[in-house]
Protein backbone atom coordinates (compact mmCIF):
# COMPACT_ATOMS: atom_id res chain seq x y z
CA UNK A 1 0.00 0.00 0.00
CA UNK A 2 2.80 2.38 0.90
CA UNK A 3 4.43 1.67 -2.39
CA UNK A 4 1.18 2.41 -4.25
CA UNK A 5 1.08 5.80 -2.62
CA UNK A 6 4.43 6.57 -4.19
CA UNK A 7 3.61 5.03 -7.57
CA UNK A 8 0.41 7.00 -8.20
CA UNK A 9 1.96 10.48 -8.04
CA UNK A 10 4.90 9.18 -10.07
CA UNK A 11 2.52 8.12 -12.84
CA UNK A 12 0.62 11.40 -12.67
CA UNK A 13 3.81 13.42 -12.86
CA UNK A 14 5.25 11.41 -15.73
CA UNK A 15 3.22 13.34 -18.32
CA UNK A 16 5.84 16.06 -18.20
CA UNK A 17 8.23 13.52 -19.67
CA UNK A 18 6.08 13.61 -22.83
CA UNK A 19 7.25 17.10 -23.69
CA UNK A 20 8.39 17.20 -27.29
CA UNK A 21 10.32 20.41 -27.19
CA UNK A 22 13.06 19.65 -24.72
CA UNK A 23 15.94 21.17 -26.62
CA UNK A 24 17.44 24.42 -25.51
CA UNK A 25 16.11 27.36 -27.47
CA UNK A 26 17.97 30.17 -25.72
CA UNK A 27 21.39 30.43 -24.13
CA UNK A 28 20.08 32.92 -21.63
CA UNK A 29 18.47 30.79 -18.86
CA UNK A 30 16.01 33.58 -18.12
CA UNK A 31 14.70 33.65 -21.70
CA UNK A 32 14.67 29.86 -21.78
CA UNK A 33 12.57 29.77 -18.61
CA UNK A 34 10.13 32.30 -20.06
CA UNK A 35 9.92 30.34 -23.30
CA UNK A 36 9.21 27.06 -21.50
CA UNK A 37 6.58 28.68 -19.33
CA UNK A 38 4.81 30.19 -22.34
CA UNK A 39 4.75 27.05 -24.46
CA UNK A 40 3.39 25.15 -21.49
CA UNK A 41 0.40 27.47 -21.43
CA UNK A 42 -0.49 27.56 -25.09
CA UNK A 43 -2.93 25.07 -26.51
CA UNK A 44 -2.09 23.22 -29.67
CA UNK A 45 -5.16 24.09 -31.76
CA UNK A 46 -4.68 21.03 -33.92
CA UNK A 47 -4.62 18.56 -31.04
CA UNK A 48 -6.71 20.42 -28.58
CA UNK A 49 -5.89 18.71 -25.32
CA UNK A 50 -2.17 19.17 -25.57
CA UNK A 51 0.01 22.17 -25.02
CA UNK A 52 2.33 23.14 -27.82
CA UNK A 53 5.14 21.96 -25.58
CA UNK A 54 3.79 18.42 -25.71
CA UNK A 55 2.70 18.30 -29.31
CA UNK A 56 4.70 17.44 -32.37
CA UNK A 57 2.01 18.64 -34.77
CA UNK A 58 3.27 20.91 -37.53
CA UNK A 59 1.19 23.77 -36.20
CA UNK A 60 2.64 23.40 -32.70
CA UNK A 61 6.08 23.46 -34.24
CA UNK A 62 5.24 26.64 -36.16
CA UNK A 63 3.79 28.30 -33.08
CA UNK A 64 6.85 27.44 -31.02
CA UNK A 65 9.01 28.97 -33.72
CA UNK A 66 6.93 32.15 -33.75
CA UNK A 67 7.10 32.37 -29.96
CA UNK A 68 10.88 31.90 -30.01
CA UNK A 69 11.11 34.63 -32.62
CA UNK A 70 9.00 37.03 -30.54
CA UNK A 71 10.98 36.34 -27.37
CA UNK A 72 14.22 36.87 -29.26
CA UNK A 73 12.81 40.17 -30.54
CA UNK A 74 12.30 41.23 -26.94
CA UNK A 75 8.51 40.97 -26.83
CA UNK A 76 6.90 40.65 -23.42
CA UNK A 77 4.86 37.62 -22.39
CA UNK A 78 1.69 39.70 -22.68
CA UNK A 79 2.57 40.63 -26.26
CA UNK A 80 3.16 36.98 -27.13
CA UNK A 81 -0.20 35.99 -25.67
CA UNK A 82 -1.86 38.89 -27.48
CA UNK A 83 -0.42 37.66 -30.76
CA UNK A 84 -1.98 34.24 -30.20
CA UNK A 85 -5.32 35.50 -28.94
CA UNK A 86 -5.76 37.84 -31.92
CA UNK A 87 -5.31 34.91 -34.27
CA UNK A 88 -6.82 31.98 -32.42
CA UNK A 89 -9.00 33.45 -29.67
CA UNK A 90 -8.81 32.94 -25.92
CA UNK A 91 -9.11 29.22 -26.49
CA UNK A 92 -5.43 29.15 -27.41
CA UNK A 93 -4.50 29.88 -23.82
CA UNK A 94 -4.78 27.27 -21.12
CA UNK A 95 -5.28 30.06 -18.63
CA UNK A 96 -7.62 32.42 -20.46
CA UNK A 97 -7.27 36.00 -19.38
CA UNK A 98 -9.95 37.71 -17.37
CA UNK A 99 -12.23 39.59 -19.74
CA UNK A 100 -15.91 40.03 -20.43
CA UNK A 101 -15.97 36.94 -22.60
CA UNK A 102 -14.08 34.68 -20.23
CA UNK A 103 -15.44 36.07 -16.96
CA UNK A 104 -17.88 33.20 -16.68
CA UNK A 105 -15.01 30.70 -16.82
CA UNK A 106 -13.37 32.37 -13.88
CA UNK A 107 -16.36 33.01 -11.67
CA UNK A 108 -18.44 29.90 -12.43
CA UNK A 109 -16.42 27.62 -10.11
CA UNK A 110 -16.70 30.12 -7.25
CA UNK A 111 -20.43 30.50 -7.78
CA UNK A 112 -20.94 26.75 -8.02
CA UNK A 113 -18.96 26.08 -4.83
CA UNK A 114 -20.83 28.86 -3.01
CA UNK A 115 -24.17 27.51 -4.21
CA UNK A 116 -23.20 24.00 -3.15
CA UNK A 117 -22.08 25.21 0.26
CA UNK A 118 -25.35 27.10 0.68
CA UNK A 119 -27.41 24.02 -0.13
CA UNK A 120 -25.29 21.86 2.17
CA UNK A 121 -25.66 24.40 4.97
CA UNK A 122 -29.41 24.57 4.59
CA UNK A 123 -29.73 20.78 4.63
CA UNK A 124 -27.54 20.48 7.71
CA UNK A 125 -29.38 23.32 9.49
CA UNK A 126 -32.70 21.74 8.61
CA UNK A 127 -31.64 18.44 10.07
CA UNK A 128 -30.23 20.03 13.20
CA UNK A 129 -33.61 21.50 14.05
CA UNK A 130 -35.32 18.12 13.75
CA UNK A 131 -36.20 16.46 17.08
CA UNK A 132 -33.65 13.81 17.91
CA UNK A 133 -35.36 10.49 17.50
CA UNK A 134 -34.39 8.01 20.11
CA UNK A 135 -33.92 4.59 18.67
CA UNK A 136 -35.97 2.38 20.96
CA UNK A 137 -34.46 -0.87 19.78
CA UNK A 138 -30.94 0.31 20.44
CA UNK A 139 -31.90 1.48 23.92
CA UNK A 140 -33.44 -1.82 24.67
CA UNK A 141 -30.34 -3.64 23.53
CA UNK A 142 -28.13 -1.36 25.53
CA UNK A 143 -30.34 -1.47 28.58
CA UNK B 1 -44.16 24.85 -3.98
CA UNK B 2 -40.55 25.96 -4.52
CA UNK B 3 -39.49 22.63 -3.12
CA UNK B 4 -40.91 20.91 -6.18
CA UNK B 5 -40.36 23.64 -8.73
CA UNK B 6 -36.66 24.20 -8.02
CA UNK B 7 -35.41 20.76 -9.16
CA UNK B 8 -37.67 20.94 -12.22
CA UNK B 9 -36.26 24.37 -13.15
CA UNK B 10 -32.69 23.19 -12.65
CA UNK B 11 -33.41 20.10 -14.72
CA UNK B 12 -34.98 22.15 -17.51
CA UNK B 13 -31.93 24.40 -17.49
CA UNK B 14 -29.62 21.43 -17.84
CA UNK B 15 -31.69 19.98 -20.68
CA UNK B 16 -31.54 23.32 -22.48
CA UNK B 17 -27.78 23.57 -21.94
CA UNK B 18 -27.11 20.03 -23.17
CA UNK B 19 -29.45 20.51 -26.12
CA UNK B 20 -27.39 23.42 -27.38
CA UNK B 21 -23.97 22.28 -26.24
CA UNK B 22 -23.92 18.61 -27.18
CA UNK B 23 -24.73 19.21 -30.82
CA UNK B 24 -21.63 21.36 -31.25
CA UNK B 25 -18.31 20.07 -32.40
CA UNK B 26 -15.88 21.10 -29.66
CA UNK B 27 -13.05 20.94 -32.19
CA UNK B 28 -14.50 23.75 -34.25
CA UNK B 29 -13.43 27.16 -33.09
CA UNK B 30 -15.09 30.35 -34.19
CA UNK B 31 -12.61 32.63 -35.89
CA UNK B 32 -11.77 35.70 -33.83
CA UNK B 33 -11.68 37.54 -37.16
CA UNK B 34 -15.42 37.16 -37.85
CA UNK B 35 -16.81 40.61 -38.60
CA UNK B 36 -13.33 42.10 -38.40
CA UNK B 37 -10.78 43.00 -41.06
CA UNK B 38 -9.08 39.96 -42.50
CA UNK B 39 -5.33 39.74 -41.98
CA UNK B 40 -3.23 41.22 -44.76
CA UNK B 41 -0.85 38.97 -46.62
CA UNK B 42 1.43 38.80 -49.59
CA UNK B 43 3.09 35.60 -50.76
CA UNK B 44 4.99 34.36 -53.78
CA UNK B 45 2.74 32.38 -56.08
CA UNK B 46 2.92 28.59 -56.11
CA UNK B 47 3.17 28.34 -59.87
CA UNK B 48 5.25 31.46 -60.45
CA UNK B 49 7.53 32.38 -57.53
CA UNK B 50 8.52 35.63 -59.23
CA UNK B 51 4.96 36.98 -58.92
CA UNK B 52 3.01 37.52 -55.71
CA UNK B 53 -0.58 37.15 -54.62
CA UNK B 54 -2.04 38.91 -51.63
CA UNK B 55 -4.72 41.03 -50.04
CA UNK B 56 -4.06 43.89 -52.47
CA UNK B 57 -5.07 41.65 -55.38
CA UNK B 58 -8.65 41.24 -54.22
CA UNK B 59 -9.33 44.58 -52.52
CA UNK B 60 -12.89 45.69 -53.19
CA UNK B 61 -14.07 42.24 -54.22
CA UNK B 62 -16.01 39.51 -52.48
CA UNK B 63 -13.74 36.48 -52.55
CA UNK B 64 -13.02 33.16 -50.93
CA UNK B 65 -9.66 32.61 -49.32
CA UNK B 66 -9.02 28.90 -49.14
CA UNK B 67 -6.21 27.41 -47.05
CA UNK B 68 -5.09 24.14 -48.58
CA UNK B 69 -2.23 21.68 -48.83
CA UNK B 70 -1.48 18.47 -50.67
CA UNK B 71 -1.10 16.59 -47.36
CA UNK B 72 -4.64 17.54 -46.43
CA UNK B 73 -7.23 14.85 -47.14
CA UNK B 74 -10.15 17.22 -46.72
CA UNK B 75 -8.66 19.48 -49.39
CA UNK B 76 -8.80 16.63 -51.89
CA UNK B 77 -12.44 16.07 -50.90
CA UNK B 78 -13.47 19.65 -51.54
CA UNK B 79 -11.33 20.12 -54.63
CA UNK B 80 -13.98 19.11 -57.14
CA UNK B 81 -16.46 21.47 -55.55
CA UNK B 82 -13.97 24.34 -55.66
CA UNK B 83 -13.44 23.61 -59.36
CA UNK B 84 -17.19 23.69 -59.87
CA UNK B 85 -17.38 27.10 -58.17
CA UNK B 86 -14.51 28.41 -60.26
CA UNK B 87 -15.95 27.07 -63.51
CA UNK B 88 -19.32 28.65 -62.87
CA UNK B 89 -17.62 31.97 -62.08
CA UNK B 90 -19.47 32.00 -58.78
CA UNK B 91 -16.70 33.77 -56.89
CA UNK B 92 -12.93 34.26 -57.20
CA UNK B 93 -10.99 31.85 -55.00
CA UNK B 94 -7.60 32.82 -53.62
CA UNK B 95 -5.50 29.93 -52.35
CA UNK B 96 -3.02 29.86 -49.51
CA UNK B 97 -0.89 26.78 -49.94
CA UNK B 98 -0.03 26.07 -46.34
CA UNK B 99 3.08 24.26 -45.16
CA UNK B 100 3.46 22.32 -48.39
CA UNK B 101 6.10 21.33 -50.94
CA UNK B 102 5.99 23.60 -53.96
CA UNK B 103 6.56 20.81 -56.48
CA UNK B 104 3.83 18.66 -54.98
CA UNK B 105 1.44 21.60 -54.98
CA UNK B 106 2.16 22.29 -58.64
CA UNK B 107 1.61 18.63 -59.54
CA UNK B 108 -1.67 18.62 -57.61
CA UNK B 109 -2.94 21.69 -59.46
CA UNK B 110 -1.87 20.28 -62.81
CA UNK B 111 -3.41 16.86 -62.28
CA UNK B 112 -6.62 17.84 -60.53
CA UNK B 113 -7.23 21.27 -62.02
CA UNK B 114 -6.65 24.70 -60.57
CA UNK B 115 -9.71 26.47 -59.11
CA UNK B 116 -7.66 29.36 -57.77
CA UNK B 117 -7.07 32.82 -59.17
CA UNK B 118 -3.65 32.06 -57.74
CA UNK B 119 -2.26 30.34 -54.69
CA UNK B 120 0.29 31.89 -52.39
CA UNK B 121 3.08 29.62 -51.24
CA UNK B 122 3.25 29.72 -47.45
CA UNK B 123 6.16 27.36 -46.88
CA UNK B 124 6.83 28.09 -43.22
CA UNK B 125 3.19 28.54 -42.22
CA UNK B 126 3.50 32.13 -41.03
CA UNK B 127 0.62 33.43 -43.09
CA UNK B 128 -1.41 30.43 -41.96
CA UNK B 129 -0.81 31.46 -38.35
CA UNK B 130 -1.77 35.06 -39.16
CA UNK B 131 -5.10 33.74 -40.43
CA UNK B 132 -5.58 31.61 -37.34
CA UNK B 133 -5.46 28.42 -39.38
CA UNK B 134 -5.24 25.20 -37.43
CA UNK B 135 -6.66 22.56 -39.72
CA UNK B 136 -6.84 22.76 -43.48
CA UNK B 137 -9.06 23.06 -45.39
CA UNK B 138 -10.32 26.37 -44.09
CA UNK B 139 -12.35 28.73 -46.22
CA UNK B 140 -12.87 32.41 -45.45
CA UNK B 141 -15.49 34.58 -47.10
CA UNK B 142 -14.10 38.08 -47.44
CA UNK B 143 -16.33 41.04 -48.21
CA UNK B 144 -15.44 43.92 -50.52
CA UNK B 145 -14.40 46.04 -47.52
CA UNK B 146 -11.97 43.33 -46.45
CA UNK B 147 -13.93 42.01 -43.47
CA UNK B 148 -14.26 38.32 -42.74
CA UNK B 149 -17.93 37.50 -43.29
CA UNK B 150 -17.71 33.79 -42.59
CA UNK B 151 -15.25 31.02 -41.96
CA UNK B 152 -15.79 27.38 -42.74
CA UNK B 153 -13.48 24.67 -41.40
CA UNK B 154 -13.46 21.24 -43.07
CA UNK B 155 -14.28 20.49 -46.72
CA UNK B 156 -16.60 22.89 -48.50
CA UNK B 157 -19.69 21.19 -49.90
CA UNK B 158 -22.62 22.25 -52.02
CA UNK B 159 -24.84 22.20 -48.94
CA UNK B 160 -22.55 24.39 -46.84
CA UNK B 161 -22.10 26.69 -49.78
CA UNK B 162 -25.82 27.21 -50.25
CA UNK B 163 -26.63 27.46 -46.56
CA UNK B 164 -23.81 29.62 -45.27
CA UNK B 165 -22.06 31.36 -48.12
CA UNK B 166 -24.72 32.23 -50.70
CA UNK B 167 -26.98 34.16 -48.29
CA UNK B 168 -24.03 36.20 -47.02
CA UNK B 169 -22.84 36.96 -50.52
CA UNK B 170 -26.34 38.04 -51.48
CA UNK B 171 -26.51 40.29 -48.44
CA UNK B 172 -23.29 42.03 -49.44
CA UNK B 173 -24.59 42.50 -52.98
CA UNK B 174 -27.83 44.00 -51.68
CA UNK B 175 -25.94 46.36 -49.41
CA UNK B 176 -23.73 47.64 -52.20
CA UNK B 177 -26.61 48.33 -54.58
Amino acid sequence: MNRMILVIPAILLSVTALAIDTGKAFDDPELQARYEKIIDEVRCLKCQNQTIKDSNALLADDLRREIRRMIAEGKTDAEVFDFLVTRYGEFALYRPRMSGKTLVLWIAPIILIAAGALVAMRVVRGRMSLPIEIDDDAEERAG
Amino acid sequence: MLRYAAPAIVFAGMVAMFYFALGRDPGELPSPYLGKPAPQFELPRVKDPSATIGSADYAGQTVLVNIWATWCVGCRQEHDFLLQLANSNAIPIIGINWRDQRQEAITWLRQLGDPYVASGYDADGRVGIDWGAYGAPETFLIGPDGTVLYKHISPLTQQVWEQEFVPRIEQVKQASL
